[in-house]
């Protein structure tokens, strides 16, 4: 079998792609959301209307990926893991996961695949994290000693050794999210679902997860990660897709998304003196307030060094700093031309 | 693969939830002071009925009825009064969804995880009840109202056959209401309705046998006779023979249909949710 291309035709790292998804499709039937009288006679008068979650989604993922997944509330992230992951059957489309269809083989499949979800635990609250790891042992019908090396693997991976004693309760969310990873890969699983590991975590934590994450690519865990952390994705990810209104938007790496989607970029002036009034015959003024100006400016229209000059050559610069887009602000870009079309 | 390891996740489960459950032990002590309360009440009642009732309108003496009554007070924690809240929120909110990502059977993995709580609820309060009502009410001059030993060594046997089939039995009941949920918005109605039902149904309001005999008769046959009157029936010996092995059948009949029914509502459940998306 010849490696396929992905869809943006990205390069496939050998082998058949580990996820094959074409073409899928899903809606949901909702309650349409008529308020006061029409809710309260409820049943009899309820109107539900479809939604339509994922509209014709193609990509592949090869093994050893870390994939980023992002994309606007209601794009249809969530309904997409949830296939991968089968539970959630799709109306139509293909869908192969490790040569499995993973909703009509649910048991074998979810055997091989690890889930982390930021937002719930899997540990048990009142008990100490071993027991959860133990319990998982049972679950995944681990033989004692395949667990215990996994374990003490995991163990020391994420520097989680002083904590396994400790009730869950008493965790921080950092430490829980580490104690989660490892209790999410006890059973060694070829495929890691990630989605938002690091909500709600302070800069430490949420660097150590990255820290965490980027490891068990080096190992070679598939990993997809849904996010609304583009910081996550940019850091991580070697490769990112987008969704939008069910449909993949763009399928390649961060620096292709920047591309693609906007070239500007930002530079930040700082003067010697007080501004009064700045204009700026090439580049955009963002914002100029007290000795900073904010100027945006598309590179191909206006070679970096020749805005640079044009600014020094007019004002007393004291300092330049020059940044890319803030990927954020690119991805509401994005979205909102997602918006646009869709009107 | 091995039966054992096969069955490890439900062996897992059972020694986690029973673990977790044993961490509330000063709110298993407090709910004792209640039972314990509500059994000499109950007594109090039935004694006084038998003293101004006329005597032989019944074969159930007041030497039955008070074994009837302390056992009923000391396993109350094994009957179907209340739900798993973990669960039943589960379901509503979607949660459920996330047990499906293990590969376990789910109906199994409820169903242990429900008699591990029931039987960590029921072990604490049981134990202080049992030396309450076997060795303090003697001590106190209420050698009459004492719990006895059972009215044999069959019967001792049989009895705990059938409190382990009880066990079973009110598990099943939870499981197929919890399976329910899948249908209903909240669980209020099942948490404010099964008291009454398995309360009188199984006889921990009036003694079965006391009851009008066509009345006794229609809830003898019913599954929540199981759960508690035909086990304290047999430890008193009113149940013996014949009789009771018919009675224990029944619950192993009706255990069966529960578990039968509670597994086919979860399948349709789970499918509702997989398809339609929770």
């Amino acid at each position: 079998m010849s490696a396929p291309a992905t869809e943006s035709g990205a390069p496939v790292r050998g082998g058949p792609p580990l996820i094959d998804v074409a073409d899928l499709s899903k809606r949901f039937r909702v309650a349409a959301g008529g308020a006061g009288r029409s809710r309260a006679l409820g049943g009899l008068l309820a109107r539900r209307k479809w939604v339509t979650a994922l509209d014709g989604v193609s990509f592949h993922i090869a093994a050893g990926e870390l994939v980023g997944y992002i994309g606007p509330n209601g794009a249809g992230k969530s309904t997409t893991v949830k296939i991968l992951s089968g539970i959630l059957v799709p109306d139509g489309g293909r869908c192969v996961v490790a040569g499995r269809v993973p909703w009509r083989e649910r048991v074998a499949h979810v055997a091989g695949i690890g889930v982390v979800f930021g937002q719930r635990s899997q540990l048990w609250w009142d008990l100490p994290v071993v027991e959860s790891f133990d319990l998982l042992r049972d679950v995944y019908r681990l033989a004692p000693a395949a667990y215990r090396a996994a374990r003490d693997e995991l163990v020391e991976l994420l520097a989680v050794a002083p904590l396994l004693q400790v009730p869950v309760r008493q965790l921080s969310l950092g430490q829980r999210m580490r104690c989660e990873l490892a209790a999410a890969l006890l059973h060694r699983p070829r495929l890691l679902f990630l989605d938002e590991p690091t909500i709600g975590l302070d800069a430490v934590a949420k660097l150590a997860v990255r820290d965490v994450i980027r490891r068990l690519h080096r190992r070679g865990v598939t990993t997809i990660l849904t996010t609304h952390d583009l910081d996550d994705v940019e850091a991580l990810c070697p490769r990112v897709l987008v969704i939008g209104a069910g449909a993949i938007l763009f399928d390649g790496s961060v620096a292709e998304l920047r591309a693609g989607v906007d070239r500007e970029r930002i530079l930040t002036v700082d003067l010697e003196h007080e501004v009064r009034e700045f204009t700026s015959a090439s580049a955009t003024v963002v914002s100029a307030a007290g000795r900073r100006v904010v100027l945006r400016y598309d590179p191909a229209r206006i070679a970096t060094p020749r805005l640079i000059e044009e600014v020094a050559r007019a004002n007393e610069v004291r300092d330049l700093y020059l940044e890319p887009q803030p990927i954020d602000e690119l991805v509401a870009r994005l979205y909102r031309n997602l918006e646009l079309a869709d009107q | 693969m091995t039966l054992s390891r096969r069955l490890a996740p439900y062996r897992g489960v059972l020694r986690m939830r029973w673990r977790e459950t044993l961490q509330y032990r000063v709110a298993a002590v407090a709910g004792f002071g209640t039972q314990l309360y509500w059994g000499l009440l109950r007594l109090m009642v039935l004694a006084a009925f038998y003293e101004s009732g006329p005597a032989g309108a019944t074969d159930f003496d007041f030497e039955h009825v008070v074994p009837y009554v302390w056992l009923g007070q000391a396993l109350l924690g094994l009957f179907p009064m209340r739900l798993d809240n973990e669960l039943a929120d589960g379901v509503r909110s979607g949660v459920v969804a996330g047990e499906l990502l293990r590969p376990i059977d789910l109906y199994s993995y409820w169903f242990w995880r429900m008699v591990a709580w029931r039987l960590a609820l029921t072990a604490p309060r049981c134990l202080l009840m049992l030396v309450v009502a076997v060795a303090l009410l003697p001590l106190v001059g209420l050698g009459e109202w004492a719990l006895g030993a059972p009215a044999g060594g069959a019967a001792a046997g049989l009895y705990l056959l059938a409190t382990a089939l009880a066990l079973l039995l009110g598990v099943a009941v939870t499981a197929t209401l919890l399976s329910l949920m899948f249908w209903t918005v909240s669980s209020e109605g099942a948490r404010y309705v099964l008291p009454v039902i398995v309360w009188f149904g199984g006889g921990l309001v009036v003694p079965l046998p006391l009851l009008p005999d066509g009345l006794a008769a229609v809830l003898g046959y019913l599954p929540l006779a199981g759960l508690m009157d035909v086990p304290f029936r047999i430890y008193t010996g009113h149940l013996a023979g014949a009789e009771a092995l018919l009675r224990l059948g029944l619950q192993l009949g009706w255990l069966a249909a529960l578990v039968l029914l509670g597994r086919w509502l979860l399948a349709r459940g789970l499918r509702r949710v997989v398809i339609l998306g929770g």
